[in-house]
């Protein structure tokens, strides 16, 4: 029933980005996140799209299918496009009937706008899609590693952060079989007045926190019983390592970053 | 209701990276009235077909018919409930799926889904509850404060009050200790007989499965291994071995005095009874020799 969402999850594969160092991907994204804004032409655009879709053939993960399961961002997209579209009245008029009219501003704000938006989802896609949950953290936690100084819970948060990712298929296991279970009790979640469709929802909230907050206890009993004690001294059995092709790939957005700041106008 | 699964085969994410391919030409048929088990390693696909015997998932190709109800892969199903009042599924561990502040509520849930009358379904809580052999001061406890065993009990209680021709039970006795699995398996047996119900049953314990299915059907790596009545599929045991699969204890008793005295019982015994009967005869035979 959740089937589709790819949000959040992993496709294992040994493709060039599968096997970077978390550390640079979280590095790259972060810096792409700020290079975007850099854009403002379609020749910029044009490069962003064309670095996006490079890494995306690298990842090997299937065009379609992260197209497919984006769908309900996408509408997002769309709605950010449509609101440009109505709202800018700047420009030459480029259309018009009754009411209605579209300006080039409007156009071409909404195209650039909602092309950013989706070449953010679909970089932090790549991301996720090639990276698993646990490495996210431990890079997470590398990379803030300094911020201990200044007394911050660096291991704490990263901790946190990956037992929420490690749950989070869980959830959406549980979630499914409780559905089914109370769809065999007669429930319908799919159709029917909206009014039945919210009261629908009862029936899966409550087994979900109910089985939720037990897993947490059994969770945190079995971390003490094993002796944990927080990050202090602890050593890791996954040893992230940086090559070539970390630096490599930073430095070919520092590039790309070089040719945005050259062509904008 | 008779239910019938035709070269059934289905995917999980079907057209995605994480396709997965879980069943494939499945064939069953579960005429009115049968008791059927399906045996089988964790991850066999048991879980999986019987999720097509309520319509809850749609083969990916065949056909699954459902009393006059077919259901394909590219049908659009409308009306399933009647489907599902008359199918019960208990699922495995279903005491996750409770949420009421009372038992009788959550009992009552399921039969006022499909339209009972509160008074009607608080009648058939009172008998469910005592069903599953549990006391009727419990219907106003929320079922948060009992046992894990109660808990099982009061779920398997929700899908009985629903009253359905046929009952589904995926490893009902998971996690109970010796004594309650018993005394569930008696009570749903019992049940079985009283209102000439099917019921399907998944286990993994063969000495059940022998003691009260009418057929069995052996599930391996998503396919249907072998199917047949309890004496067809233990009368050959080595291949189930092979399997990795369990014999009931009874069958690999049989199969060690054949082998250590080099003699062939006249039948396969599935239970001490009959077996022990079969030896005295062997053994009076071989004192008037
Ligand atoms: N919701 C699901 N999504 C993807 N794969 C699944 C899902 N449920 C089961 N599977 C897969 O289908 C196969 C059969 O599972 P299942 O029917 O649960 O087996 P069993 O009940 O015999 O243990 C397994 O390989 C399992 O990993
Ligand atoms: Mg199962």
């Amino acid at each position: 029933m959740m089937e589709k969402m790819i949000f959040g999850r992993y496709v294992p594969a040994h493709s060039l980005i599968h096997r970077m160092d978390p550390r640079s991907k979280l590095m790259i994204i972060f810096l792409f996140v700020c290079i975007v804004f850099i854009a403002n032409n379609s020749l910029t655009y044009g490069l962003l799209a064309i670095y996006t879709l490079g890494m995306i053939s690298l990842s090997k993960v299937p065009f379609r299918f992260i197209i497919s399961g984006l769908k309900p961002v996408l509408w997002l997209v769309l709605f950010t496009l449509l609101l440009h579209l109505f709202l800018t009245k700047e420009g030459e008029l480029l259309f018009q009937a009754g009411w209605f009219s579209i300006y080039e501003e409007g156009l071409r704000q909404g195209i650039f706008i909602s092309l950013r938006f989706f070449l953010l989802i679909l970089m932090t896609s790549i991301l996720t899609l090639t990276t698993t949950p646990i490495e996210i953290t431990d890079g997470l936690e590398s990379l803030l590693h300094p911020l201990n100084k200044v007394k911050f819970p660096v291991h704490e948060l990263a901790l946190m952060m990956s037992i929420s990712l490690r749950f989070i298929p869980t959830l959406m296991q549980e979630t499914d079989k409780i559905m089914k279970a109370q769809t065999a009790r007669g429930v319908d979640f799919s159709s029917g007045p909206i009014k039945d469709r919210v009261k629908a929802i009862i029936p899966l909230l409550i087994p979900l926190f109910v089985n939720s907050f037990k897993r947490a206890e059994e969770l945190a009993t079995a971390m003490e019983a094993r002796g944990y004690r927080g990050g202090e001294g602890r050593t890791k059995y996954r040893q992230l390592s940086w090559g070539l092709k970390d630096t490599s790939m930073l430095i070919f957005l520092g590039i790309l970053t070089a040719l945005l700041v050259l062509f904008r106008t | 209701m008779d239910i019938s699964l035709q070269k059934v085969e289905y995917r999980y994410q079907a057209n995605t990276p994480f396709e997965r391919l879980a069943i494939i030409d499945v064939s069953i048929d579960i005429p009115s009235g049968t008791f059927l088990a399906i045996i089988g390693h964790t991850g066999s696909g048991k879980s999986t077909v019987l999720q097509h015997l309520n319509a809850l998932l749609k083969p990916t190709a065949g056909k699954v018919v459902i009393g006059d109800k077919e259901v394909t892969a590219d049908k659009k199903q409308k009306n399933l409930k009647d489907i599902r009042q008359k199918v019960g599924i208990v699922f495995q561990f279903p005491e996750h799926q409770l949420f009421e502040e009372t038992v009788e509520k959550d009992i009552c849930f399921g039969p006022m889904n499909f339209g009972v009358s509160m008074e009607e379904a608080q009648r058939r809580a009172k008998v469910a509850i005592k069903q599953v052999g549990l006391s009727e001061e419990i219907l106003s406890k929320s079922p948060f404060d009992l046992s894990g065993g109660q808990m099982r009990r009061v779920a398997i209680a929700g899908v009985l009050a629903m009253e359905p021709d046929v009952i589904v039970l995926d490893e009902p006795t998971a996690g109970l200790d010796p004594r309650g699995r018993k005394e569930i398996m008696d009570m749903f047996h019992a049940l079985h007989k009283e209102r000439e119900l099917s019921t399907v049953l998944v286990t993994h314990s063969m000495e059940d499965a022998s003691k009260y299915a009418d057929h069995i059907v052996i599930m391996q790596k998503g396919e249907v291994y072998k199917k047949g009545t309890p004496e067809e599929i233990f009368s050959s045991p080595e291949g189930l071995m092979q399997l990795g699969l369990d014999v009931p204890e009874v069958v690999r008793f049989q199969k060690k005095i054949e082998e250590t005295f080099h003699i062939k019982f006249s039948q396969t015994c599935l239970t001490a009874e009959l077996l022990t009967e079969e030896i005295a005869l062997l053994l009076k035979g071989g004192e008037q020799k």
